[in-house]
């Protein structure tokens, strides 16, 4: 199961890079939400996968430890605001008519 | 009274800009933004003052959030390291609004970018805590994407994007590196995990310890992790670019401080940091030389000063720690006072091209002179802060026996002293009659020149303050012991 996980967080790494060396702007946000979620699947693998539910589990027995799970949680959040702010200047962009024209260097238009 | 309120001192320079921040949400009428902000970064300031002579004996003064036990909750600690750059960051912030305001650059939501920006700044500095580190930094790194993209421009849009994915990237190292951390150690108290790395396995302690380099690197801009840099920094307006250029790399090298002295202390010289420091310097004045504006000449300046303090940071002595943290607030007085130069220059000539200035010595003779004296702070030349700064650095170099590493900074020195000549010869002197700059954009700028020559004239109280900081890096064992309460 860690390894299954493990393997997942790679082909999220690696399909995020990919997506964000593209050209298109909604790809590239695309790739950067991919590659925060690779990290937070990380925290939670740092905890480990054995062990019931914690803190409001019915048996007793080993618990999974539940503070990654809190640290995700806000990290969630903090990409899930970044991510929605990308998309409105992505879209600031596409009103400049930016889509086109990001990554071409035009540096002397002040 | 009094002692509950000292003891609750170090959350303050946080909650008073945060408060700050969300009343100017509200929106109030500009003069009510103008005056709140001035009175959170006011009140930042005090804090931040109070907050550096409680800690001038070498004091750790903690605070365990939600009254949880260190290595169950959340963890501020204010020490001398923690407290020097919360009180330069509450400097830089209040001379930065005052430009800001002066320039008239301050409209909508400004004001509350800029507190929210402070509070994440300030925690950063204070928390204990590694988690809490890279909430902080997702803080500033919000707001500074904010400011950084307010009014935006099809040229600051494009160049922002760069920005925020390169943080972006960044910031899922650190959660990489944070992830491998704990389930190394189970802990991510800094303190805590001072005590529990040595137990840990070798190999994933290096491998977070390289994820944590590479994601503080990238935010410090340190070799190879530079290259966003100069984009960013030179799209905003004057008084946001000078908080920018002063203060947020700055959050990048202070983290790599405290982790890498207090979580992964390295014995003797750290060769890795040593050649990216190297690296550093040699490649941010040589991006520098090749510049034609005075913003991008700056900006790419700041990358070669943070080689400066990555070179203190590597050589891992006492003096050479103390050596980087004098470097770290001599830098960002100097910069800030640079950038402040440029922004009255661009606020004022329309422009900061070199091959469009010219003269400005004739019609702005005190703009004039707080350059000359930051551009010789920032070069080394004897009186001013940035001599003594180099000085230590060098002594901490020549005392390991790294020839190679202190061969280069004093080349960088003589090569950032030409550029700053470039810079003057071309907008300072020749032909033209620009125009002059009110009192109210010399001013900030002027400010900070002073700041430099007192530091220049007495070097050795500010030299004292930051070796008890070092001494803290150093020999964590009092840091530890007091969070931890053994």
């Amino acid at each position: 199961m860690t390894t299954l996980v493990a393997l997942l967080v790679g082909t999220l790494v690696a399909t995020g890079f990919y997506l964000l060396l593209g050209k298109s702007l909604v790809r590239q946000i695309i790739g950067l939400s991919l590659l925060s979620h690779a990290a937070h699947i990380t925290i939670l693998l740092s905890a480990g996968l054995r062990g019931g539910v914690p803190v409001i589990s019915a048996t007793r027995g080993p618990m999974t430890d539940p503070l990654p799970q809190a640290l995700i949680l806000t990290a969630i959040v903090i990409s899930f605001g970044v991510t929605a702010f990308l998309l409105a200047l992505g879209y600031r962009m596409h009103l400049f008519g930016g889509e086109e024209k990001h990554g071409k260097e035009k540096r002397d238009d002040r | 009274m009094t002692a509950s309120l000292i003891a609750a001192l170090p959350a303050l320079p946080i909650i008073a800009p945060l408060l700050t921040a969300i009343l100017l949400i509200a929106g109030p009428s500009r003069r009510a933004q103008r005056t709140l902000g001035l009175a959170g970064s006011l009140a930042t300031l005090a804090a931040s003052i109070a907050l550096v002579l409680l800690t001038r004996g070498g004091q750790v003064m903690p605070i365990q959030a939600g009254g949880w036990a260190a290595p169950y909750g959340i963890t501020l600690v204010a020490d001398m390291l923690g407290a020097l750059m919360v009180l330069i960051a509450a400097l830089i912030g209040l001379v930065g609004l005052v430009f800001t305001i002066a320039s008239g650059r301050d409209d909508r939501f400004v004001h509350a970018g800029w507190q929210f920006l402070l509070t994440g700044i300030n925690w950063a500095f204070l928390t204990g805590d590694l988690f809490n580190l890279y909430v902080a930094y997702e803080v500033m790194l919000i707001s500074s994407y904010f400011l950084l993209t307010h009014g935006t421009t099809q040229r600051q849009a494009r160049e922002a994007f760069g920005y925020v994915a390169i943080n972006l990237v960044a910031s899922m190292f650190f959660l990489f590196g944070v992830a491998l951390i704990y389930s190394a150690t189970g802990t991510l108290n800094m303190a805590h995990l001072a005590e529990r790395v040595p137990l840990a396995p070798a190999g994933t302690v290096r491998a977070a310890s390289m994820m944590l380099l590479v994601a503080f690197g990238t935010k410090a801009a340190i070799f190879p992790f530079y290259f966003w840099l100069p984009h960013a920094y030179a799209i905003p307006p004057g008084g946001v670019a000078a908080f920018f250029g002063g203060m947020l790399t700055k959050v990048g090298v202070y983290s790599l401080f405290r982790v890498f002295t207090i979580v992964f202390p390295s014995g003797g010289p750290d060769p890795l940091l040593l050649w990216s420091a190297a690296g550093t310097m040699l490649f941010g004045v040589l991006g520098a030389l090749a510049q034609d504006s005075v913003r991008r000449i700056l900006s790419f300046h700041i990358i070669s000063q943070v080689g400066y303090m990555i070179m203190g940071l590597a050589l891992a002595g006492q003096l050479g720690i103390a050596g980087g943290i004098f470097y770290i607030l001599h830098h960002i007085v100097v910069k800030s006072g640079l950038l402040l130069v440029g922004g009255a220059i661009e606020e004022t000539q329309g422009t900061d091209r070199l091959d469009r200035l010219g003269g400005l010595a004739r019609t702005n003779g005190v703009l004039a002179l707080a350059f000359v004296v930051c551009a010789l702070s920032l070069a080394g030349v004897p009186p001013f802060s940035g001599f003594f700064a180099k000085l230590l650095l060098i002594r901490a170099g020549l005392e390991v026996g790294q020839y190679g590493v202190v061969a280069v900074s004093i080349v960088v020195s003589v090569l950032t002293l030409m550029s700053m000549l470039k810079i003057y010869t071309t907008a300072f002197w020749g032909p033209g009659e620009p125009r002059r700059a009110p009192a109210r954009l010399v001013a900030p700028a002027a400010a900070l020149a002073l700041i430099t020559i007192a530091v220049g004239l007495r070097p050795q109280v500010l030299y004292s303050l930051t070796s008890t900081a070092a001494a803290h890096l150093t020999q964590p064992a009092r840091y530890i012991g007091t969070v931890l309460k053994k």
